[in-house]
């Protein structure tokens, strides 16, 4: 998934029911009371009214909102649209108004050639054969986690005994951080993503993981391991604290995604059981039910681009210097490019989604996020046939206030006997 | 059907070759694209047209054999 930059805590959407085309709009937040997976509703007739529209910002700039997939594809493949984060202006009240320049080796907020060095230093790091053959690996820890759940018994909560740390333990053995350190970084790495703390909070948080990794890119310079870092400090030309930005952008990268698809995914499924019950009758599904679940769910739901230059788009103009909220959520949901699209449909060929971005900044990490839902959803549907949520839907805590979208804890349990 | 890769455009998203693998592969070293075959069988042409349409970098061209 795509990394943005820290956009402050929702409001009440101020949208009127049928704003006048010409009338600038705000950006809706608030999704449907007791539908966690929809988006907003008011995105679904901005999208239909006018796809690319003039969107008021909090801070008083008059930008752009596009919700239309063809649109916003558009817009993430065009280098005239920048993702300098100094160069935006936040699409949600609260905020600071500017963020700073992106800090060394955050490459999500850099344009070409300065993203384009990093990227192409880490490209042949994750392609599809190298994540692949992690496979068994992932199996491996996603069993033990398993084993733990089942000695244990329900009810247990999904985030911390599985989703979350599946894929830290992952990306910690990739990058060859210590195991030991997981649990800080998934502490600091919540509060750098968490919409209710302030920014000096999500700041200071940032700046401890990268305090911790510069530590260890100074002991993989002296000692190197047979890791990612190590290999990026003995011939990555990069300065320590480039380095240590870079391990610190793949590891908040690795920890907060895949963890909040796999708890987020689950409750889903258990929320359509007929969607379930296909999976379970056909292996074959699995590939593309984590596509649909990505779709579906677009727990990255918002972008942020700002134009270098006048860009000509859906007939209007779009001045330089004017940013444009990419509602990727609002993309991934457009019946002109996926039918019925508010139905998780497990039959689906949901490819083309936009839940890992597009363009150049496209997710670095995606190979690996495929690799260990493909392995994980599976993993835990077979080893407890009777999963069910151990709380009323309702009451699962929605992290609405989080630039990831996910659920805080999942609850649930599952018959002891038949438990395998 | 014949196919091209543009390798300075490629940003190594690897879904070329998850998509179409019996045409696309990537370096090793560096990630990118990687072309096995610019004149695939026709029972690979849907594969290598909807990779050359999901391809985030558009780094992949597809020119169509005319119908004769």
């Amino acid at each position: 998934m795509q990394q943005q930059p820290s956009t402050p805590p929702p409001t009440e959407p101020t949208l009127p029911a049928a704003a006048p085309l010409s009338e600038p709009v705000t950006l809706p937040t608030t999704r449907p009371t007791g539908c966690p997976f929809d988006p907003p509703a008011e995105l679904a007739q901005l999208r239909e009214e006018q796809p690319l529209r003039r969107m008021q910002y909090p801070d008083g700039h008059l930008g752009w909102l596009a919700t239309g997939h063809s649109v916003v594809r558009s817009i993430l493949a065009d280098s005239r649209f920048s993702s300098r984060y100094e160069l935006m202006h936040l699409p949600l009240p609260g905020g600071p108004g500017e963020l700073p320049p992106a800090p060394p080796g955050d490459m999500s907020g850099l344009d070409a050639p300065e993203h384009t060095r990093y990227r192409r230093l880490l490209m042949g790091k994750f392609t599809v054969r190298r994540m692949r053959e992690l496979t068994a690996r992932v199996e491996e820890i996603t069993a033990e986690h398993l084993d733990a759940m089942e000695r244990r018994g329900g009810p247990v909560d999904l985030v911390t005994a599985f989703a979350q740390p599946v894929p830290a333990l992952m990306i910690c053995e990739l990058l060859g951080v210590p195991a030991a350190d997981r649990d800080i970084f998934q502490r600091h790495t919540a509060a750098v993503t968490d919409q209710s703390t302030t920014l000096e909070d999500q700041m200071a948080a940032y700046t401890a993981i990268q305090e911790i990794i510069h530590g260890l890119v100074l002991a993989k310079r002296a000692r190197p391991t047979d890791d990612l870092l190590s290999d990026l400090a003995q011939d990555g030309g990069l300065t320590d604290e480039e380095l240590a930005g870079v391990g610190a952008f793949l590891l908040g990268a690795g920890l907060d995604t895949t963890a909040n698809m796999l708890a987020l995914g689950t409750f889903a499924l258990l929320s359509n059981p007929d969607q379930l019950a296909a999976l379970r009758s056909d292996s074959g599904l699995a590939d593309q039910t984590v596509e649909e679940l990505m779709r579906y769910l677009t727990i990255a739901d918002t972008g942020i681009r700002a134009a270098l230059e006048d860009v000509e788009l859906e007939g209007q103009l779009i001045k330089a210097g004017e940013t444009v909220t990419v509602s990727i959520q609002a993309a991934n949901r457009d019946p002109k490019r996926f039918p019925e699209p508010d139905a998780l449909d497990v039959h689906r060929k949901a490819t083309g989604h936009l839940s890992f971005g597009h363009g150049a900044h496209q997710c670095l990490g995606q190979q690996l996020a495929r690799v260990e839902m493909r392995v994980a959803f599976p993993a835990l549907l077979t080893r407890f046939p009777t999963l069910r949520l151990a709380v009323a839907p309702e009451d699962v805590p929605l992290r609405t206030r989080s630039n990831i979208y996910g659920v805080h804890r999942l609850p649930v349990t599952w018959d002891q006997e038949s438990g395998r | 059907m014949k196919l091209s890769v543009d390798r300075e455009r490629c940003c190594g998203a690897g879904m070329c070759a998850l998509t179409a693998p019996e045409v696309f592969d990537q370096d090793d070293e560096d990630g990118r694209v990687l072309l096995r075959d610019p004149q695939p069988p026709h029972r690979h042409h849907a594969a290598a047209r909807e990779a050359a349409a999901i391809c985030p970098a558009a780094a992949i061209t597809v020119i169509e054999a005319r119908e004769t």
